[in-house]
C-alpha cells in the first residue's frame, strides 16, 4: 500500500527548472542565421567557381573573413543546441544519451575551431 | 489524482501524419542535413587554406555530379530548415496558430524554399560557380 499524498508522488516530476536559456539561445542563434545563410549561400554561388586565387582573395578580404567566422560560431552552436534535443528526444539509454551530448559538443566546438582557424590562415596568410 | 480528460501529447503510434506534422519532422530532419552539410564547408574552407592541389581536388570531388546532387539536395533543406525557422519564430512570438494559417504559411515555406534553391543555383550556375 502507498501512503505518500499524490504532491509527494509529483514533486520532483515537473519541470526541470531549466531550458529557457537553452531555448533562447537556439532562437538567438537562429535569427543571427536567418541572415548569414543567406548572404553565405548567394555569395558561395557566385565566388566558388572562380578558381583558387579568386575564392582565397574573397575568403581573405575582413568583411567576409568576418562574416564566415560569425556564421560557423553561429551555426555550430546552434546545431549542437538543436542536436541535443534530438538526441534528449530518442536517445532513452540515459548514459548513452549522455555521451552523444558530450561527443556533440566536443564535435561542434572542434568542427567549428577547425573552419575559424582555416578562414584565418587564409587571412593572414597573404 | 484525477487522470482523465487530461491533454496529451500526440502519441506518434496512433497519430494521423498530416501535412503539417510532415513538415514539421522535416524541419528536423533538415536541421540534422545542415549539420551534416556543414561538413562540406568546412572541408571546403580547410582545402582552400591548404593550397591549390587541395582546393582543386575539393573542387573536383563538390563539382562531379554525385557531389552537385549532394550539394543541392544540402540546399533544399538548408532552405526549407531556413524558412520553416521563420515559421517557428512566429509560433513562438504566440502567432499563426490557426489551423488554415498553419496550414498556409507551411505551404509558404516549402514554396520558399524551392524557390531560394532555384535561385541560388541559377546564380551558381550562370557565374561559373557551382562547386
Ligand atoms: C538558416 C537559418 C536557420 C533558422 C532560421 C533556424 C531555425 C531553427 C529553429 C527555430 C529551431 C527550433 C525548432 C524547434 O524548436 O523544434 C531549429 C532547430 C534546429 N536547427 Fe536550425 N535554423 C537555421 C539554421 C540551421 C543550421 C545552419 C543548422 C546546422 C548547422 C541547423 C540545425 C538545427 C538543428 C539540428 C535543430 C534541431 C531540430 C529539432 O529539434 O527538431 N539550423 N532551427
Amino acid at each position: 500500500m502507498n501512503l505518500r499524498t499524490p504532491v509527494k508522488e509529483a514533486r520532483g516530476l515537473g519541470s526541470a527548472k531549466g531550458g529557457t536559456h537553452h531555448w533562447l539561445m537556439q532562437r538567438v542563434s537562429a535569427i543571427a542565421l536567418l541572415l548569414l545563410v543567406l548572404w553565405f549561400a548567394f555569395s558561395i554561388a557566385i565566388n566558388a567557381g572562380g578558381g583558387y586565387e579568386a575564392a582565397r582573395a574573397w575568403i581573405a578580404s575582413p568583411i567576409t573573413a568576418g562574416a564566415v567566422i560569425l556564421l560557423l560560431a553561429a551555426a555550430f552552436y546552434h546545431a549542437q543546441l538543436g542536436l541535443q534535443v534530438v538526441l534528449e528526444d530518442y536517445v532513452g539509454n540515459k548514459a548513452v544519451q549522455l555521451a552523444a551530448v558530450i561527443a556533440v559538443k566536443f564535435l561542434a566546438v572542434i568542427l567549428a575551431l577547425t573552419g575559424i582557424l582555416a578562414v584565418l590562415s587564409i587571412a593572414f596568410g597573404g | 489524482m484525477p487522470t482523465d480528460n487530461r491533454p496529451l501529447s500526440p502519441h506518434l503510434q496512433i497519430y494521423r501524419p498530416q501535412w503539417t506534422s510532415g513538415l514539421s519532422i522535416c524541419h528536423r530532419l533538415a536541421g540534422v542535413v545542415n549539420t551534416i552539410g556543414s561538413l562540406l564547408v568546412i572541408y571546403w574552407l580547410v582545402s582552400l587554406a591548404s593550397g591549390p592541389a587541395a582546393f582543386e581536388r575539393a573542387q573536383a570531388i563538390l563539382g562531379s555530379w554525385p557531389g552537385l546532387f549532394v550539394l543541392f539536395f544540402f540546399s533544399l533543406a538548408l532552405f526549407y530548415h531556413l524558412c520553416n525557422g521563420v515559421r517557428h519564430l512566429f509560433w513562438d512570438a504566440g502567432k499563426g496558430f490557426e489551423l488554415d494559417t498553419a496550414w498556409r504559411s507551411g505551404q509558404a515555406a516549402v514554396a520558399g524554399a524551392v524557390g531560394l534553391t532555384v535561385i541560388v543555383w541559377i546564380v551558381a550556375l550562370t557565374t561559373g560557380g557551382g562547386g
